[in-house]
């Protein structure tokens, strides 16, 4: 009852002044959002500026850094490692990419139409998105061991291979053992969200398509396919983005090898910051990371924005 | 529609048709049971190949020499290896956990306070705010974490689960912030403006009134924020530096590498099993929340 009365006698004066209002307002809006602003500001404006600074600097682990740009990034330019990681990454991104999309568009499409048992089904598929993806590496790597998982066995006896089986004994096989792995992980991800898609182009578009007498193709070509380039394009921004943010994947399957054949560009930085304790150099890798990453997100956003217009 | 813009009257067409339309319906329904018989047979085989590596950890993880001690069937060796590992499972579990929760609730209060803000009220620099959080989707998690070392190590802060849990909560900012402010800007005006009426202050009102309306929202935004801090294993690793702290996944990487001892495959087993069941009865029984996550994001696709 009293809080009641001082509320009531706080908003009385309040709100004699449209002013005072929208200053009181202004007021209680910063108190809420002041949460929000201390977690962006400390946490992402202050080490982004950070980042920037380190990368201009000899940054060693212990040690007070000192300025020595461009050093660092003349470095990395020079940087074996860093570079073959760069094309390595965008292998990487380009395959996983096309097989996401592929994958994801058919299992969504298998999967559109309620009928008994779909939703077991979708579950089912979706299931391997609630491990977590070191989980899913080491579950992998465990079933790759030819001693101990079953997966060398089961496919000497379809007949696929001869002898042992090759996972991740060779670079070849240690890069397609693990777009495997990350397919496994992924594609029910990508699924549900081409299925959010799918639902929702209205069911008339469909109906009129077979008045029309239009075939499964015809109607999958001129009319899922337009409809769905947002979605289409949402799963390629998410796929893109972290696929050449890999991390997880190689370090923990293959551990970068063999022969450090499958470093990704973020393990070349992990390993430029936490092996050879050079932050500095790691800092300048971030920011390459950082630069290339906002330009391709801003050069799909634009692919989207241009599809929306027209 | 089509059959009177085509009938030319008084031209007796009705009979061929009907024998037709009879016809095609039968070829229809054969087909359509060739079809059902296709998707369940392409179905159940994918089923296969995305349950099976679950299901052959499970049962690997009590089966087999090292899980038996030699006798068949099955045994809870490897489980009781993995409880003796390193720091003891119980501390894994406790760590995981306490970032887990550290970040799911810190989450979910910068998230409703920040959502409210942006949905309800007009401030200095709100769209700044809105943009600054949408911008952490745009920049890579690697490029603020080796700065964050930094800083933690700066401020004395450097291998503590409390630091990781901060950082887990600015990463889920982008998702909680824009699922709440929505879930906020749906609702009704009148909702808050009578319990202000009745003398509730905003806080009040937000507590009372409008936290039961969001609910499902923040059920997803919770979720969402589990699933990435139970399974996180980037900035652990970075930040982590004391065996004993380590979370489940670092833990467990670790136990593959063979860094406190041989490499044993069945307590991995073990362990994957453990880490991956609280998220699979969180996903079985909560799907429909974390499938809203997507359709909120195709909603501004």
């Amino acid at each position: 009852m009293a809080s009641s009365t001082v509320a009531a006698a706080r908003v009385g004066p309040a709100s004699r002044g449209p002013a005072r209002r929208a200053r009181r307002e202004a007021r209680s809006g910063l108190l809420f959002a002041l949460p929000a602003i201390l977690f962006v500001v400390i946490l992402f404006v202050v080490p982004l500026v950070l980042a920037a600074w380190m990368s201009l600097n000899d940054w060693p682990l212990i040690g007070s850094p000192a300025f020595n740009a461009p050093d660092n990034y003349v470095a990395i330019s020079e940087n074996r490692l860093f570079v073959s990681s760069i094309w390595f990454t965008v292998r990487y991104t380009v395959v996983v990419t096309v097989i996401y999309l592929v994958l994801a568009l058919a299992l969504a499409l298998l999967v559109q139409n309620s009928r008994p048992g779909v939703g077991f089904f979708r579950t089912a598929f979706l299931l391997p998105a609630a491990v977590g993806l070191a989980s899913s590496a080491l579950l992998f790597y465990a079933l790759y061991n030819n001693e101990y998982g079953p997966l060398g066995d089961l496919l000497r006896a379809v007949g696929l291979v001869e002898g042992n089986a090759d996972f991740l004994s060779t670079p070849e096989a240690a890069f397609r053992s693990t777009v495997a792995m990350v397919t496994w992980r992924f594609a029910g991800f990508f699924m549900i969200i081409m299925l959010t898609g799918l639902q929702a182009i209205p069911v008339e578009v469909y109906e009129a398509a077979r008045m029309d007498g239009a075939s499964w193709w015809q109607t999958l070509r001129r009319i899922t396919l337009p409809l769905l380039k947002p979605t289409i394009l949402l799963v390629l921004v998410l796929s893109v983005t972290g696929s050449l943010l890999a991390f997880e994947p190689f370090y923990i399957l293959t551990q970068g090898g063999p022969s450090n054949s499958t470093v990704t560009m973020v393990i070349a930085m992990f390993r430029e910051a936490f092996t050879l304790f050079n932050l500095g150099s790691a800092a300048a890798i971030a920011m390459v990371l950082l630069v290339a990453l906002v330009a391709i997100n801003v050069a799909q956003l634009y692919l989207l924005r241009d599809k929306d217009t027209k | 529609m089509t059959t009177t813009t085509t009938t030319v009257p008084g031209r007796p067409e009705a009979p061929p048709r009907l024998h037709d339309r009879i016809r095609r319906a039968g070829r229809r329904r054969l087909s359509r049971s060739v079809a059902d018989a296709g998707f369940y047979t392409t179905a159940a085989a994918l089923t296969v190949l995305f349950l099976g590596p679950l299901l052959w950890s499970a049962w690997a993880s009590v089966s087999g020499p090292r899980a038996t001690g030699g006798a068949g069937g099955i045994g809870t060796n490897n489980y009781e290896r993995l409880i003796d590992y390193g720091a003891g499972l119980e501390r894994y579990v406790w760590n995981t956990s306490v970032v887990t929760g550290l970040t799911v609730i810190g989450t979910l209060v910068v998230s409703v306070l920040g959502g409210y803000a942006l949905a309800r009220f007009s401030f200095p620099g709100k769209n700044l705010l809105f943009i600054g959080a949408l911008a952490i989707l745009m920049v890579p998690h690697p490029t603020i974490l080796v700065p964050l070392y930094t800083m933690l190590n700066f401020v004395g802060m450097q291998n503590s689960l409390v630091s990781v849990a901060l950082v887990l909560v600015m990463f889920q900012l982008p998702f909680g912030l824009f699922m709440m402010r929505n879930a906020f800007a749906g609702l009704p005006k009148e909702l808050e403006e009578a319990a202000l009426l009745d003398g509730c202050s905003n806080l009040g009102a937000l507590r009372r009134i409008l936290l039961r309306a969001v609910t499902p929202a923040m059920v997803t935004v919770g979720m969402f924020a589990f699933l990435a801090a139970w399974n996180e294993f980037l900035t652990p690793l970075i930040f982590l530096t004391d065996g004993r702290n380590f979370t489940l996944p670092v833990a467990l990487v670790s136990l593959r590498s063979g860094e406190l001892g041989t490499i044993d495959l069945g307590a991995l087993q073990a362990g994957i099993v453990v880490t991956a069941i609280p998220c699979l009865l969180m996903f079985v029984l909560l799907q429909r929340h974390y499938v809203r996550g997507f359709t909120a994001g195709s909603v501004r696709g």
